[in-house]
């Protein structure tokens, strides 16, 4: 049916306040990041230069590389994790339902809890190294989350202990949409379970590897509450994301335009992983 | 295959099963059973044990007493905020969502397929980039610092969720329904409020608990556009685990991290099937 002047009307507000809230305030964000602002938003027009001021600070390279291997290492050990439980869970066991929920729930919890949750965990003082060692193992340690070269191994896993379960329920629902016909033909042939999975099962999950991908890649890059509740950053700044980097230039070092300049890059980097999978979500709902 | 082998297969994967669901556990129960122990039993017994002498003092503190801000109220009147914000927002961004999701699917518009992208991607953005005009706005509406202006903000970032999960719910609808509704002379509310609303539990009580757990768990705007007044508990629970200064009231801290975990895992109990579907929704498998 054609949209008359109602429905025209009724969406109007949405959409204005998607095209403002959301459009307005990323060209906003990209000009401030082309001024000379610092406490307040500012309107001179300085170029580049806080996006070369932005590559050359420590502090950013320091958070990209944490990024990277923050990134790299959730995404891997989480599908790695998630797809392996699923696999697991997929084995006709007794209380699925009941382990599908245990490995789930963690994704109700906020990353402040999760993160207030673990930096217990991890202290030397209170948790696992001190607990290990009131039970006797007295050379045990565990102080990670104390040492800077360590600390953002910690952040990646209290970011798979939360996301693992999601990631393990998508693929169970790939598992089970797996055409059954394929793996009973391949199992009269013979064919073991590993190879079924191996040769029939794993290679059909495909789309759900891509979509599993730009879920965790877009979170590892907007990851902020859970750094900033499990080390806030440190020791030093050992656990700085882009996220920290800019909320710190922005608010606390009164370096508004280098910290717009940062958050223009980190959506950059988002709409490289998000903006050609939406495109082919887009398609499929276009071609119904 | 050999039985022996295969019988050991079995136990092996139960046995792997069960020790991974023991350490997904772990952390929560480390959470309630120290929240249940005096502070020195803490540091001189271990995190596994349960408590020798059970209390629930840390419980009392976290709730009423602890000092979160510049006053000594506990997590309470931060417990009421979280409530204040997370009820009307839930409602309105549900309600927009599905008045859009009606407008996107029922009608022919020019544009529609490109406001329903715009949508889409609004919601992978990073917020980080749009904290500063937003920033700005919320000063100007006089909002700034109000569980209004939060309620504002979690609205409208929410949309993009809620537009998908009833646009896609409705692109599905049966269609002959509609027509016939509207052969019958329904209007554009008729149609809404007589054929749609009452079919789609199910997609409102999966956007339900995605918008709840998202606003309640929600931390950068609230740690953003919030003040000693109206900051949601995440930014209070955070206050209270990592400003508190001199002795480290652990007990505390485990229970106060329990409080702010209880309503989204209630959400998750009550209706943990619906909690997978809201979270598949949201991944966008449309």
């Amino acid at each position: 049916m054609k949209a008359g002047f109602l429905p025209k009307l009724l969406i109007a507000p949405s959409a204005l306040l998607v095209l403002v809230c959301v459009y307005g305030y990323i060209m906003f964000t990209i000009y401030l990041s082309f001024t000379a602002s610092t406490l307040m938003p500012q309107y001179e027009w300085v170029g580049t230069a806080n996006y070369v001021r932005l590559m050359g600070l420590e502090n950013w390279s320091v958070a990209l590389s944490n990024l990277w291997v923050f990134a790299s290492l959730y995404i891997v050990i989480a599908m790695a994790l998630g797809l392996t439980l699923a696999i697991l869970i997929d084995q006709k066991v007794r209380a699925e339902s009941g382990l599908r929920s245990v490995f789930l729930y963690p994704m109700a919890l906020s990353f402040i809890v999760t993160g207030t949750a673990w930096k217990w965990l991890l202290d030397p003082g209170v948790g696992l190294e001190h607990t290990m060692q009131t039970l006797g193992w007295s050379n045990f340690t565990f102080g990670w989350i104390k040492d800077s070269d360590m600390a953002i191994y910690c952040v990646v896993i209290a970011a798979v202990w939360q996301t693992t379960g999601f990631v393990m329920a998508m693929f169970l629902a790939g598992l089970r949409g797996v055409d059954s016909e394929q793996i009973n033909a391949a199992r009269l042939d013979g064919a073991k379970s590993w190879q079924i999975y191996q040769r029939i099962i794993i290679p059909q999950l495909g789309p759900v590897f891509i979509s599993a991908f730009v879920i965790l890649a877009h979170m590892a890059i907007k990851s902020y509450d859970l750094v900033i509740a499990l080390t806030n950053g440190g020791p030093g700044r050992s656990t700085w994301l882009p996220s920290v980097f800019m909320y710190q230039y922005t608010f606390t070092r009164n370096e508004m335009a280098v910290g717009a300049a940062s958050s223009v890059l980190m959506l950059v980097a988002i709409g490289v992983v998000v903006l050609p999978y939406l495109y082919g979500e887009m398609r499929k709902v276009k071609n119904g | 295959m050999d039985k022996t082998l295969s019988r050991f297969l079995r136990i092996a994967l139960y046995v792997i099963l069960v020790g991974t669901a023991l350490m997904f556990i772990l952390p929560v129960y480390v959470m309630v059973v120290n929240s249940l122990k005096p502070l020195d039993e803490i540091r001189s017994g271990n995190l596994m044990s349960l408590p020798m002498e059970w209390t629930l003092a840390p419980w009392r503190s976290a709730w009423s007493t602890a000092q979160i801000g510049v006053q000594a109220t506990g997590l309470k009147p931060y417990f009421v905020n979280s409530f204040l914000l997370v009820i009307p927002a839930v409602v309105l961004s549900t309600l927009i969502g599905a008045l859009n999701g009606y407008i996107l699917t029922q009608f022919k518009m020019r544009f529609a397929h490109a406001l329903f992208a715009a949508m889409l991607f609004s919601v992978f953005i990073p917020f980080q980039i749009v904290l500063i005009p937003m920033a700005k706005t919320l000063g100007f509406l006089g909002l700034a610092g109000t569980v209004k202006g939060l309620i504002f903000v979690n609205v409208v970032y929410g949309i993009g969720f809620t537009t998908l999960f009833f646009r896609n719910y409705y692109a599905a609808f049966p269609t002959e329904l509609i027509r016939s509704a509207r052969m019958d002379g329904a209007n554009f509310f008729g149609v809404l409020l007589r054929i749609l609303l009452p079919n789609s539990a199910p997609i409102i009580v999966v956007t339900v608990i995605w918008q709840f757990t998202n606003i309640w768990n929600e931390f950068l705007f609230g740690a953003s556009f919030s003040d000693y007044t109206s900051f949601p508990l995440t930014v209070a629970l955070n206050n209270l685990v990592s400003s508190s200064t001199g002795v480290k009231e652990y007990n505390v801290h485990f229970a106060g991290a329990f409080i702010a975990a209880i309503p989204t895992l209630i959400v998750y109990l009550v209706s943990g099937k619906y909690f997978v579907r809201g979270l598949m929704a949201g991944s966008v498998k449309g």
